[in-house]
């Protein structure tokens, strides 16, 4: 099969003010019924109502705002468009049918203090997936509550610290170090801080896997509360060693938390607590298919071993023996509650709505086809690219811009010509200690025709980047707008629209 | 495609994980199902939520608006939907300047210089705020009211339980429902913030400008928080009032209940503390042919480059709805907003009067109430709303006990636009017949 390469063409892309800009005193979107009632005094002082007849907001009528909203969504690439292959961040296709399951008015008009008997459905839908996700980590305890993979990061380190706490009282106050791999997402230590730990961190060996020796030292102080490691890790290899790892800090006291951000690389295939890990957050909006949102909203659920779950976030759901559901807020030994209500609720219906339409089967051939869409790119590109480790890759594979910033064309560079070709660029410059990094994931929602086509840009790429490396240097040039000043941006930072004076 | 990368089964992928540790048997989940299979379920359980389809007077944090139905054409257009995070800004553009649009109209309600691109919810924009000022103020002790939503008071507790920070609560006023005394006086010279919520749980609006004043004079700071973002349309915004730091949840703007998320989480401040605060900033950038466009900006306070010393761990925020906030704002504009708070706050009030007049009830608290009121009944609060459930088919609102057991007979009402002048009779006929 021959695969042309289709760059991009320009096409109606509109101008667009901002909507300040566009608006007409006098203009309106909106009608209300009527108001129903006697308008009455509102007995409301002066002093505490606004009289700015709030001056600024727009005024604009409802075709308008369409008009808006639709010119500004076509400078915007999307998943929709095509392969999104931003490494770690799994980028897969976002079924309609989840979002048709999550605006059902039984859930969508549902409040979330309702009594637990006016909302047995919702509640069944949290204890489902609670299950689903239980069985495929391997982690018995599960909270949906966190809205994002950081906020179930905080969760997951929380709750090592109050196991800590609890198994060895004072003499916790000595073990305040948290483990991270020089290679994690910068999350985890923020994470760790915010639970009150400073960090240490970890090297990689030449192959890319964590250095056990320095595990080793690191963990023979007697201070560790745990080890923060991605599986497989953010250069996209399985660490091989996870059993040991995990033995080692078990041993030094310590326990494991897994970021289960590259999850998409296991469904169905292995289980962090098969590994030894104690505790592990997941990203439904990356391995559960619940869109991204051009940056959320996300959910991060925590799942943990039977002995971490009393320290679980509160409320915890419980299934009575009459098949009903009630939320148990007695849990003393709980960290706490890390959000209002229950969580982002409407992207665990989506994700259960994504569990149930794969089935077991499916959750384990979308893992399989991952892995090998990001095998074939590998393959594709490993005679133009350095690709820093030998190892075979899972979901995910790492390469580097060393041959082509010979010629002065860096990894910014090939991401910024790579749009040209009509693709999103890869994570760039992650993780920080490949230079040059451009971590690649496909995901399972591409097919082969289209990975050819990215290899193929890619290899004119790092052409052009020999022949004509004035062409990728000043790419993007195909787009509505060029590459924007963000020193400039940072130095005097904008960070609203003002009316001209 | 396996032969093309030198493999003969699709076993041989995972090579590289030990032999012990892969799973040999097929998860134990459910096969699939097709989608009128899916849906079928789905619609089944949707069904067992009697509590969407009833004439509902709850609020509590969280709010039943009308929704303009652009709001989900909008938020369904995939070029939003299904874009990530938008770090490519060349291609990113209609996230991007959304967020500006956003940023500004956030500032404009809140009455701030800066707002940020989102946080999770309103409650854990509260948790940031207290540990922002503690950052700032580089002081260790904060204040809060004890009629600020006990959920969000728990999420503060948990944030704050490991960052060296005291937290102390000071009592409302028994009359007035307000919490300008005692939070006033526990202000000293160690205090980072006092933190108020106005309207508060109880419903009563805040006097804002004088907790400004007393936390000012102390070198504090003061955080309103607001869970009725609607509030805004009618009441001086809390920057006016001089607070430092205004979070709110945004879910009244366009985001539907969906039994408590994804919700918007809505942070501003002052420009003098733009680089304190956590989350992403969008900002005004210009090209080489000084074509204006939008870019994140400020990230050195961020977590993936300043790692353990970022302002906050944040990373993925509630970008879609903070869309749907923004197209709901656009859609009903300065117009809009103010008259929407206009109908919520006369709705309230009619029903509150009334109800006032009903035999065995009464208004325990004085303070002024923007939408929504405790209300004092002559039995259990709880009995009472699940006999309104059951025998009329309205939520009467949350039984204050859930939370503060104590007020056995108080139950918290809300009136919004949504609710016709026939349905707030309908719950008065319902009480008068207790």
């Amino acid at each position: 099969m021959t695969t042309a390469i289709t760059k991009v063409t320009s096409h109606i892309s509109p101008n667009e003010q901002l909507i300040f800009e566009r608006s007409q005193t006098g203009r309106i979107g909106y009608r209300l019924p009527a108001l129903d009632v006697e308008e009455a005094d509102l007995r409301i002082p002066a002093q505490f109502r606004r009289d700015d007849d709030l001056e600024g907001m727009p005024e604009v009528s409802e075709v308008d705002v369409i008009r808006h909203f639709v010119r500004m969504s076509t400078w915007n690439y999307s998943i929709d468009i095509g392969m999104y292959p931003l490494g770690s961040c799994t980028m897969k296709y976002n079924s309609r049918l989840n979002e048709r399951v999550a605006r059902i008015p039984g859930f969508a008009n549902l409040h979330p203090l309702t009594e637990e008997h006016d909302a047995q459905g919702a509640l069944e839908v949290i204890y489902e997936l609670q299950q689903h996700l239980a069985e495929i980590t391997g982690l018995p305890g599960v909270s949906l509550q966190p809205a994002a993979g950081a906020h179930g990061e905080m969760t997951g380190i929380m709750i090592i610290r109050a196991f800590l706490d609890s198994r060895d009282g004072a003499a916790a106050s000595h073990r305040r170090t948290m483990l991270i791999p020089d290679s994690a997402h910068g999350t985890n230590p923020a994470s760790a801080h915010l639970s009150g730990f400073s960090v240490k961190t970890i090297r990689s060996t030449a192959e890319g896997l964590t250095d056990l020796d320095h595990l080793r030292e690191l963990c023979s102080h007697g201070d560790v509360a745990g080890l923060m490691l991605t599986n497989p890790n953010t250069l996209g290899l399985f660490e091989t060693n996870i059993k040991q790892i995990c033995e080692i800090v078990h041993e030094a006291g310590g326990l494991v938390y897994m970021d289960g951000a590259n999850m998409n690389a296991l469904v169905g295939v292995a289980r962090p607590g098969d590994m030894g890990v104690d505790v592990i957050h997941l990203n439904l909006h990356k391995t559960f298919s619940t869109p991204h949102g051009g940056g959320g909203p996300g959910c991060g659920p925590c799942c943990c071993t039977k002995e971490l779950e009393p320290f679980l976030p509160v409320p915890r759901l419980v299934k009575s023996g009459d098949a009903t559901f009630r939320l148990d807020y007695d849990q003393p030994r709980s960290i706490g509650r890390v959000k209002a209500f229950f969580g982002n609720y409407g992207m665990m219906l989506r994700a259960l709505s994504y569990t149930l339409t794969h089935g077991n089967d499916g959750l384990r051939e979308a893992t399989e086809a991952a892995v090998l869409n990001a095998r074939y790119v590998a393959a594709g590109l490993v005679d133009d690219y350095d690709k820093p480790f030998a190892g075979s890759p899972m979901h995910e594979v790492v390469f580097t811009d060393k041959r082509q910033a010979r010629k002065g064309v860096h990894t910014l560079d090939i991401a910024k010509r790579l749009i040209d070709y009509g693709f999103h660029p890869p994570t760039i410059y992650f993780p920080l200690i490949v230079q040059g990094a451009m971590l690649i994931e496909p995901t399972e929602s591409v097919g082969r025709q289209e990975l050819d086509q990215f290899i193929a840009a890619m290899k004119s790429i790092a052409s052009e980047a020999v022949e004509n490396p004035e062409l990728v240097l000043n790419a993007p040039h195909d787009t509505r707008i060029g590459r924007l000043d963000e020193a400039a941006a940072a130095r005097k930072p904008v960070l609203r629209w003002k009316p001209k004076d | 495609m396996l032969q093309a990368i030198g493999l003969e089964s699709a076993e041989e992928l995972f090579d590289s994980i030990p032999q012990d540790l892969l799973l040999k048997r097929p998860l134990n989940t459910p096969a699939a199902l097709s989608e009128i299979e899916l849906l079928n379920r789905f619609e089944q359980m949707g069904t067992r939520n009697t509590g969407a389809r009833r004439t509902s007077f709850m609020g509590g944090g969280a709010y039943s608006h009308y929704i303009p139905t652009i709001v989900d054409h909008i938020l369904s257009r995939s070029e939003f939907f299904t874009a990530y995070t938008p770090y490519q800004p060349e291609i990113s553009q209609g996230t991007l300047q959304t967020i500006f649009e956003f940023q500004t109209l956030v500032c404009q309600l809140t009455g701030m210089e800066v707002a940020n691109a989102s946080m999770y919810d309103g409650s854990t924009a509260l948790a940031e705020a207290v540990l922002m000022a503690e950052r700032v103020t580089k002081r260790s002790k904060v204040v809060a009211s004890s009629a600020v939503h006990p959920q969000y008071l728990e999420v503060v507790r948990t944030y704050v339980q490991h960052a060296g920070i005291h937290l102390e609560l000071t009592p409302f006023h028994e009359q007035t429902g307000q919490s300008r005394k005692a939070l006033a006086e526990a202000v000293d010279d160690q205090t980072a913030a006092l933190v108020v919520q106005s309207p508060n749980f109880f419903g009563c609006i805040e006097d804002l400008a004088a907790l400004a004043d007393a936390a000012h004079a102390k070198g504090a700071l003061l955080i309103v928080a607001i869970t009725e973002a609607m509030s805004l349309g009618l009441l001086k915004s809390p920057g006016a009032c001089g607070a430092d730091i205004v979070v709110a949840e945004g879910q009244s703007f366009g985001v539907p209940l969906s039994f408590g998320g994804p919700y918007l989480g809505l942070f501003a401040t002052r420009e003098k503390y733009a680089r304190q605060i956590p989350g992403r900033l969008v900002g005004e950038a210009f090209d080489k042919k000084g074509r204006r466009g939008f870019v994140l900006t400020l990230a050195t306070r961020e977590q993936h480059i300043r790692r353990e010393k970022a302002t906050s761990n944040i990373c993925t925020n509630e970008g879609l709805i903070a869309l749907a906030a923004t197209v709901y704002l656009e859609t009903m504009g300065r117009r809009g907003i103010q008259e929407v708070a206009h109908q919520c706050a006369q709705k309230a009030l009619y029903a509150r009067t009334t109800i006032a007049r009903i035999k065995g009830f009464s208004i325990p608290l004085t303070g002024p109430t923007f939408n929504e009121f405790v209300v004092r009944g002559p039995i259990k609060a709880v009995e009472l709303l699940s006999r309104l459930g059951k025998e009329n088919q309205i939520d009467g609102g949350l039984a204050l006990s859930r939370f503060m057991p104590d007020r056995t007979n108080d139950f918290l009402v809300c009136v919004t636009e949504v609710n016709s002048r026939e349905q707030i009779d309908a719950l008065i006929r319902a009480l008068m017949n207790i």
